[in-house]
Order: C-alpha cells, then structure tokens, then sequence
C-alpha cells in the first residue's frame, strides 16, 4: 500500500513561504487568493495487510514526519 | 583558567559530534583556551556518554538539515543517553543546530521553524538575558524562528525560563531587534532546573576579539558554566 502523507504548519503558525507566494500571485494579478499553505509531501510505500500499514503509516507520521508542536498532517491511502 | 572559587579546569564535557556539525572544535577550544577544559568528543553512533558533568550539542548542519533541522539528529542513539541525562538532571548546551536538536528530542520546548524572511541569516546581533547588558553574537541559521503554543510561552515566561531575547544595541527588544521572527524575541531558553541551555547565537564564536569583533560570547559561557558547577 502506498500512502501519503501531507505536513503543513497550523493554521495559526505564520507559513512565510505561503505567504511569500500569495503576495507573488497578488502582484501577478490574483488578487483573490486569500492564503497559501505550503505542505511537504511523502509517499510511504507499506507492503502488507492494508490496517496495519495505515497503523504504521500514522504512527511514522505521528512520531516522525510531524512535529506536533507547530506542525499538522493528513494520510491518504493512494490507489494501487 | 579559574572563574572565582570553582574549578571549572575538571568539568568533565562531552561534545557530540553528528555528521555535518561543524561547531564542534569551536566549542572544544573555547572551553580549553578559556577555561581550560579538556572536552572528548563523542560520535552519534554511540549509545553511551560516560561520566560527563556537561554535555556539549554543537551547531551546524547535523544530517544535511535534511527533513526538519536537528529531527534526524534526534533519533541518533546518542540523544536517547543524552535525554536519560537531562531527564536525571545532567547539564547540556545545545547551540544552534544543538538547540533544534534539544527541541525536537522535547527535552526543551518548543520549535524552530523557518526565519519569517525565508533567508539564511548570518551576522552579529544583539542579545540578552534578564541581567546582562546586551551583548553582541553571531547569529548563522534558516531555521531559528523560535515558535511555541501560548500556554508554554505563558509558562516559560511566568518561570523566567526565557534564557536571552534579540535585542538592539541598546538593550531594546523590538520588532526592528528581531532578526527571525522568534515569538516574543526569544533566542534561547532553559529547562526547567536551569541546567539546559538552548540558544540559536554562537557564544563559542564570540569569545576573542581577534576571532569575531566580539568577546561577549565568553559572559555567556561563563554565567552557564558558573551555574552548572555551583
């Protein structure tokens, strides 16, 4: 099973790279973006029982991907 | 050598070494130059510290900085010894690269997230500590925008755990002394007991004036040190 796993700072942590892309977008003539969230993406590839590896592919991101200080994260099971 | 009573010459320090520190030496001859400490080096591989009385978590690129700064570190076997260390109330300074290493290992708290302009920054600053005058130290990070939830912030406050805030020339903590848009100016803090020191500036870059325009790098390692041995 291969999963992804998206990270992203918390809504209420300043995301300069974000912002620094809105404003680039804004002087490009999109003045209707009101926010970017920028998220670091990673593909777990977990072979076996799919619970398990959804476990496993939450616990790594729980433990490890995310610090959950200032950080949130999302997995999604992809296609096969 | 000797800084008032304490013999600081038999203070046993480890300086951890992970590939990519590039602090390590700065920090083993400030020690020994100014106060004639003999550190050993300590390779991450290794599960074990021995008998130290402080440990030394050096700055730089640990890892490439790959992933999150110093999270890779702290997985390292190294780190699980050290934070059996500082959990049992061993002293550790961790400097830059050192104090993302302290965070992410949770034995201080907190994050450090990516400067508010998105540049590497590198150049002297001022600094200080409820009662130092400010002080002038180098600065050479990505990542040091010191970040935590209101309710540690409100706790480090209220426990006077904020160890040293950015600061103007002056002594005048502001928006315009703020060179990486840390909450609240914070540039280093402790632990609870006082014992672990976490900071983003280089002390061990500032400690002879021939080396950087600025000695004031050696008040701060000689207020941990004195506070470490008492």
């Amino acid at each position: 099973m291969k999963y992804e796993v998206l990270v992203q700072l918390k809504g209420e942590v300043l995301d300069p790279e974000g912002r620094a892309i809105q404003e680039t977008l804004k002087s490009q003539g999109f003045h209707g973006v009101a926010s970017v969230q920028v998220a670091k993406r990673y593909v777990l590839d977990i072979p076996g029982d799919a619970d398990q590896s959804e476990k496993i592919a939450t616990e790594i991101s729980q433990k490890y991907l995310a610090n959950p200080v200032a950080q949130t994260f999302s997995v999604k099971r992809l296609p096969s | 050598m000797i800084q008032g009573s304490l013999n600081l010459e038999s203070l046993r320090v480890g300086v951890v070494q992970f590939p990519g520190s590039n602090c390590d030496v700065d920090c083993v001859d400030s020690l020994n130059r100014h106060y004639g400490i003999k550190s050993k080096y300590i390779w991450h591989t290794s599960s074990t510290i021995g008998d130290v009385d402080l440990i030394v978590l050096p700055g730089r690129f640990s890892f490439g900085d790959y992933f999150r700064s110093g999270a890779l570190a702290s997985h390292s076997p190294v780190m699980q010894s050290v934070k059996k260390f500082a959990d049992a109330g061993g002293a550790v300074l961790g400097i830059c690269n050192g104090f993302q290493i302290l965070v992410e290992t949770k034995i201080l708290p907190g994050m450090l997230l990516h400067n508010e302009k998105l540049q590497f920054i590198c150049k002297p600053v001022f600094i200080k500590s409820q009662s130092s005058r400010p002080l002038k130290i180098p600065i050479a990070h990505g990542e040091g925008r010191y970040f935590a939830d209101q309710n540690v912030l409100n706790h480090l406050e209220k426990n006077n755990l904020v160890a040293y805030r950015y600061c103007d020339e002056n002594g005048e903590v502001s928006r315009e002394s703020n060179p990486n848009g840390s909450l609240q100016n914070i540039a280093g803090v402790y632990s609870e007991n006082r014992k672990v020191l976490g900071m983003m500036p280089h002390p061990e870059r500032a400690c002879d004036l021939l080396l950087g325009g600025s000695a004031d790098g050696k008040e701060i390692l000689d207020d941990f040190l004195k506070r470490i041995a008492l």
